[in-house]
């Protein structure tokens, strides 16, 4: 072996900085960084510039929840809390909230450690900590492992032995503690079923879960405690962050509205959209990406609104796919399972469902959904704007119609039809928190036992979610039997040609399809128990 | 109160909710270090002609990289057979070998660097499988046979014979901390590395043999890992060499933290294997003769493939006498990651085949699976010799599996899931009990010693130090619940400190489930001596017998009078008594010849049993566990609490690997399933409401500490019942064909049972 030693290539530039500030309140203070490149994540925020070592990355990728924050921000004036994954979210989209991480729920400690906030790798410039006071509510029930009082999420994951090695512990914490604020606090109770739709984002190699689902359940048994909102409400006026002059340059821009958000899209057309970064995060950790421009829609106000019209919903592309699929679930409840079963909650809080039809992948679950329901999609410029249904919207593999200046700004879905049937299945390796190897979804409309709409939508079956056109042609006028559906299940099987790959081989992808067309069949006729994704041991005994 | 027996809290988890506990990664950094990211081989198989730098060198940030060539010492790294190198250096061996490490100012600087090596590498013919490695006689180490009686013989006398063929897959551990270490160099070509690592000893000698130093110039520490599962048994120690090899060259402090991606691309994995076996067996179902072939993929390099491999043999019988046996097991090298240990060791390997054998002979019979489980158990007085030559004499699995029958209602369930079934177009439910038998010892019998430090200060806090490691387990836990009660202090007063080869040297890994068995034992010897010590010295105050001086609840008690712990201990130390000393236990009663795999290679077993309900969809395969229970020997637990969080926690790994969990590599040696995106663990959703776990209340029958039994891996394999209930959940679903064996690969993913089902080409 020998290793030239010449070296002629010259170095790629250093991404310049974003020249925009952020701040955030931490444990009642307002802290403020300068100098923060546009593709730096929170995770590495905390750990690296802040020394704030209790929230992990377990993985990088919002899959195991290691990493998980909470974040407030003030929504329609009252303080929203999601728990949050911080190895894909991006420092700079917590500009104007407020974060807490594992040191900050336990009582009159400094887990943190603020002697270190200097500059650090990242050439950042010495943070300006302003004390803007203290915020009663965040330090009344601060805690921790030296003396003083544990929260009640973190006392009842001690209490019920929910720690073996402690890796994923803060990630669970949070998780928790997030479930805690938003129900404890408001009254409800926790549930099993509530605890581990909460934590369906946290993944544990040690415990078996058991005594992390308990701890989920009892903390409301213990002596409670709550944030104080209000102060938390009053602190963050203070520090809303000013949205940026149409085109300025900074290299990370976040539009506070619609026509902000196409002037700078118009002034810098390959700049990176980005709204809760849990896909384009996974370009920085895993490629390795570096943006020289983004633009964050996340606060873009119109479209952070779900409108109803009189025949469809209208979904604006910042809306998280926690509200989006509490929408499509308010009108279609049958489709609550499913969307449960859409990665974890702390990527739903995050992520997008315009940021998933975006993104475009064949395996993204929200599409073949949106296709079967007769979804639009509302692309605009300073130019105008267009609509496309869904499945038009692709033009290949991860490739769609946006022009450079475009945004994908809304998701219109039709309202539910009189009569009609729509049922979503997905196959996984695992139950939650994965991602799909067939999934199907079906719009039936049958009046007087004959098929008078079918409208069908698919997912891992090619390059792009599609719609099958030749599917729904075998069904429509024909009578609602067996034999339509067997003829329609060849049909279905023989309509795409998919891939093999880590999630299943081609030939159980064309044979599952069409076993999904005949559960959709069973399931009409009122065949009960045929589904594991809502079977119950208890509901057959 | 005494604290062993007490489900005490694991001694970090006030820090670990808090957010407080420290991990490698979390260790305040020295000023000067720099971050080091692997360069990986793309290639399967391949020489490697040149490395080019250039472009890497010329990123921003980046200091250096460093080669084979860097490494002061050895070049190939101290394992087990000497057949690792380093780094690569003239051929590449599997996709994702580390042939050099990138330095740069920061993690990310040096990982997008590392992406910019050029590797110049002509491929070379890669044996990705283990049928092709068979065939070309591809082997990390001979193979081995064991027989017992005469196989072939048996079965040609048997009733019925049936010939199989399983495959199981891999699995990744997935410790939720993934490998770090953090080498900072010291004076006079001294070095200390903190390490996330089950054997810092191990890893203490790797980095001196690759430095060319001395063992004593290399101190390791480790505080606490976030999850090992038997993958920072070896594979820590190569992240150790690689940053010290870099900081040797550098001299500063190198971190080097492999992401997510990295570390499945890099490091071992569980082993798959693949079998065929002849089985004969009489009308009643109990077996007459075995063949067994294990095919065991080890990877490119022997790593623990030959242990791993032994306890799969050690482990082909689980619960049942086999009278004549033939197993032939095949260490067979492939270009792949080299596997390395997961808990069980190779045992979970072992018991799935006969399990699975157990299984089939039922079905062909159609007659109970359990029934013929039984049929098949170890006698007490008779059929009672393994096929290693290994007497049992601790046998309580008859009983155990009637008990787990009679609380689990397995009769019934059965009976009631058939009617069931019956009705039931779609869905299929599945039940079945599995026992496990799992020796506990290290199979080479050397590593069955320990040692350990007692430290009593003077105001009688004490300190703990042992040569064991601390990953989740809470071994610190229960050696500071055995210490405090030899001293009679409590629980809060005994503080274990992180694990240090300069405190115990030569110190065994922290595995074989047999850490806190010889830990504890060690550390409670330790405490024994200063607590004889104090005795004696009180025995001089009162004018009493050392033997009448009792130590509880705090409190040092003669005949006369009764002084508080601490004050014992200043008095003591005023008249200069020794606070302090050193433990060491080693086990009793084991040997073994590795010539002849015979002896006695386990100290005991530690058995078990799960009954287990599942229920399938015909229609796509997918499955769901519906219900657990489970009865674990734990002899007498020190820790009730923690021993259960092994035992759900093992419980559920084991069902991970035998479901959801699926290693893909692609047709040219590229692990695709390489980060949680695509390998799926067990989350919330897939464990069932009802999961109980009780005791079997025996203290063990050999004398080990507290009278406990190891509860690390044994129940890992526990899972298999959630296999073997799948198995009849198919076997359900197709009444046509009832004593037909069912064909299942292992993991059950919803395309592997569809596939079952007959229903996927």
């Amino acid at each position: 072996m020998t290793v030239p030693s010449t070296a002629s290539h010259r170095a790629p530039p250093e991404p310049k900085n974003s020249g925009k500030n952020i701040q955030f309140l931490k444990r009642g203070e307002v802290v403020c960084l300068s100098n923060v490149p546009p593709s730096r994540t929170l995770l590495e925020l905390l750990r690296e510039d802040l020394d704030c070592t209790g929230t992990k990355e377990g993985c990088g990728e919002g899959d195991c929840g290691a990493c998980t924050v909470v974040l407030g921000e003030a929504v329609d004036g009252e303080l929203s809390l999601k728990a949050v994954n911080s190895c894909i979210r991006l420092a700079h989209s917590i500009d104007g909230m407020a974060i807490w991480t594992v040191e900050d729920i336990a009582s009159n400690t400094a887990t943190c450690k603020p002697h270190t906030l200097q500059a650090g790798a990242a050439g950042l410039a010495l943070p300006d900590r302003r004390r803007n006071g203290p915020l009663g509510g965040q330090e009344a029930h601060a805690v921790s492992d030296r003396g003083g009082h544990l929260h009640p999420a973190q006392q009842a994951m001690l209490q019920c032995h929910g720690s073996q090695c402690g890796f994923c512990t803060p990630g669970f914490v949070m998780s928790m503690f997030a479930l805690y604020e938003n129900l404890v606090c408001q009254g409800k109770t926790i549930d099993r079923a509530l605890a581990q739709e909460a934590l369906s984002g946290n993944l544990c190699r040690c415990t078996g879960y058991r005594p992390i689902l308990e701890a989920a359940q009892q903390m409301a048994g213990l002596p409670q405690v709550a944030i104080d909102r209000a102060k938390v409400l009053q602190k963050l006026k203070h520090i809303t962050p000013e949205s940026n002059a149409a085109g300025a340059d900074l290299a990370y821009q976040m539009p506070g509205d619609l026509a902000a958000l196409l002037a700078a899209k118009a002034a810098f057309p390959n700049a990176q959209i980005v709204a809760g970064t849990t896909d384009v995060g996974l370009w920085v950790t895993k490629q390795h990406a570096q943006f020289d421009q983004i633009i964050d829609m996340s606060r873009v106000k119109e479209l952070r609104r779900i409108e109803q019209h009189p025949h469809h919903t209208a979904i604006g592309a910042a809306v998280t796919l926690t509200d989006a699929f509490a929408a499509l679930v308010a009108e279609r409840p049958q489709l609550h399972a499913f969307t449960t079963r859409f990665a974890g909650l702390s990527v739903r809080n995050s992520g997008t469902l315009g940021g998933n039809v975006a993104g475009g992948s064949p395996i993204g679950d929200s599409m073949p959904l949106l296709i079967a329901l007769g979804a639009s999609v509302v692309l605009m410029s300073v130019r105008g704007s267009r609509q496309f249904a869904v499945e038009d919207f692709y033009t290949g593999y991860k490739k769609n119609q946006l022009a450079p200046d475009e945004v994908l700004a809304w998701i219109m879905v039709p309202k539910a039809a009189a009569g009609e049937q729509v049922e979503i299945y997905k196959i996984s390796k695992r139950f939650d928190d994965d991602i799909s190897a067939v999934c199907l979804a079906i719009d039936l409309q049958v009046v007087h036992g004959v098929v008078t709409q079918a409208s069908i939508g698919a997912g891992g079956v090619a390059a792009t979610p599609v719609r099958a056109v030749k599917t729904q042609a075998a069904l429509v006028g024909q009578d609602w039997s067996q034999a339509t559906v067997d003829h329609a299940i060849g049909v279905l099987r023989g309509e795409f040609s998919p891939i093999s790959d880590m999630r299943a081989s081609a030939s159980y992808r064309v044979q599952v399809l069409g076993n999904l067309l005949q559960r959709f069949w069973l399931q009409s006729q009122g065949v009960q128990q045929i589904n594991l994704q809502n079977f119950t041991r208890e509901a057959m005994l | 109160m005494n604290a062993a027996g007490q489900s005490c809290f694991h001694e970090s988890a006030r820090a670990q909710v808090a957010g407080a506990a420290t991990y490698v990664d979390d260790i305040a950094e020295l000023k000067g270090t720099l971050y080091a990211a692997p360069i990986m081989s793309k290639i399967a198989h391949g020489r490697l002609v040149s490395i080019d730098c250039a472009a890497a060198l010329a990123m921003p940030g980046v200091v250096n990289v460093v080669l084979a060539c860097d490494v002061p010492g050895e070049r190939m790294l101290a394992a087990f057979a000497g057949d690792e190198p380093v780094f690569a250096e003239h051929t590449v061996q599997h996709v994702g070998q580390v042939m050099g490490v990138v330095v740069a100012k920061t993690v990310m600087q040096a990982r997008r660097a590392a992406r910019q090596v050029v590797c110049n590498i002509d491929r070379l013919p890669a044996v990705l499988d283990v049928y092709t490695a068979l065939r070309e006689k591809s082997y990390v180490l001979p193979p081995v046979f064991v027989k017992r009686g005469d196989a072939a013989a048996a079965l040609g006398k048997a009733a019925h014979t049936l010939q199989g063929k399983l495959e199981v897959g891999g699995q990744e551990h997935f410790y939720l901390e993934g490998q770090v270490a953090y080498v900072v160099p010291q004076e006079q070509n001294q070095w200390a590395v903190y390490s996330s690592t089950q054997h810092p000893g191990e890893v203490q000698h790797w980095v001196a043999h690759a430095l060319g130093i001395a063992n004593h110039a290399v101190r390791v520490e480790c505080r606490r890992m976030g999850g090992g599962f038997g993958g920072k048994e070896t594979q820590a120690g190569h992240l150790a060499v690689w940053a010290a090899v870099a900081a040797h060259k550098l001299n500063c402090p190198i971190k080097l933290r492999l992401d997510r991606d990295e570390d499945f691309m890099i490091t071992g994995k569980r082993h798959p294997f693949a079998y065929d076996y002849t089985v004969g067996f009489d009308d009643s179902g109990r077996i007459t003769g075995l063949q067994l072939m294990m095919a065991v993929n080890c990877g490119f390099s022997a790593d623990l493939s030959g242990p791993v491999a032994d306890r799969a043999i050690f482990h082909a019988d689980n619960a049942y006498f086999l009278q004549d046996v033939d197993i032939a097991s095949y260490r067979l090298k492939t270009h792949t990651q080299s596997h390395t240990a997961f808990r069980g060791f190779g045992g979970p390997q072992g018991m799935i085949v006969i399990e699975s054998i157990m299984g089939d002979i039922a079905r062909v019979l159609g007659v109970d699976p359990l029934d013929v489980r039984k049929r098949n158990l170890y006698g007490i007085d008779e059929r009672n010799v393994t096929h290693y030559g290994m007497t049992i004499e601790d046998n309580i699995l008859a009983p155990l599996l009637s008990k787990l029958q009679q609380t689990s209602s397995y009769d019934e369930r059965r009976a009631s899931i058939s009617r069931w079934n019956a009705n039931s177009p779609v869905i299929k439910r599945g039940i079945a009990i599995t026992p496990v038998k799992f020796g506990i010892s290290f199979t080479a019998t050397l590593f069955n010693q320990a040692g350990s430090l007692v430290h009593v200060y003077l105001d009688g806090s004490v300190q703990v130090n042992h040569g064991g490691t601390e990953m989740g387990q809470g071994l610190n836990t229960k050696v500071a619940q055995i210490v405090a009660d030899e001293l009679g202090v409590a629980f809060e007063r005994v503080l274990c400190t992180a694990s240090d080869t300069s405190k115990i040297p030569n110190a065994s890994a922290t595995a074989a489930s047999a850490g806190t068995d010889l830990n504890a034992r060690a550390a409670q010897y330790a405490a024994r001596t200063v607590r004889d010590n104090l005795a004696q010295f009180v025995s001089g105050l009162d004018n009493c017998g050392a033997g009448a001086v009792r130590f509880g609840g705090g409190q040092v008690s003669s005949p006369n009078r009764s002084r508080a712990f601490a004050e014992v201990v200043k008095l003591a130390y005023a008249n200069r008594i020794q606070l302090w000393s050193d433990g060491f236990y080693r086990t009793p009663k084991i040997h073994y010849d590795k010539t002849t795999l015979t002896g006695r290679p386990f100290y005991y077993f530690a058995y078990g049993a799960a009954c287990t309900e599942v229920a399938i969809d015909t229609l796509t395969g997918e499955s769901r566990v519906l219900k657990v229970d489970i009865l674990q020997d734990a002899g007498c637990s020190i820790n009730p609490a923690i021993d259960i969080g092994q035992i759900e926690g093992g419980f559920v790994q084991g069902m991970g690997w035998l479901t959801t969990e699926q290693l893909v590599w692609n047709d040219k040696g590229v692990l695709s399933t390489h980060a949680p995106s695509t390998y799926k663990i067990p989350a919330t959703g897939d464990i069932p409401e009802h999961f109980k776990v009780d005791f079997w209340h025996e203290p063990n029958r050999e004398d080990n500490v507290f009278g406990s039994k190891a509860v690390g891996e044994p129940p890992f394999m526990l899972a298999i019942s959630v296999y073997e209930a799948l198995r009849d959940a198919v076997g359900a679903a197709s009444p046509a064909s009832p004593s037909q064996p069912v064909v299942l690969r292992a993991p059950a993913t919803a395309e592997n049972v569809l596939r079952a089902l007959g229903g996927c080409p």
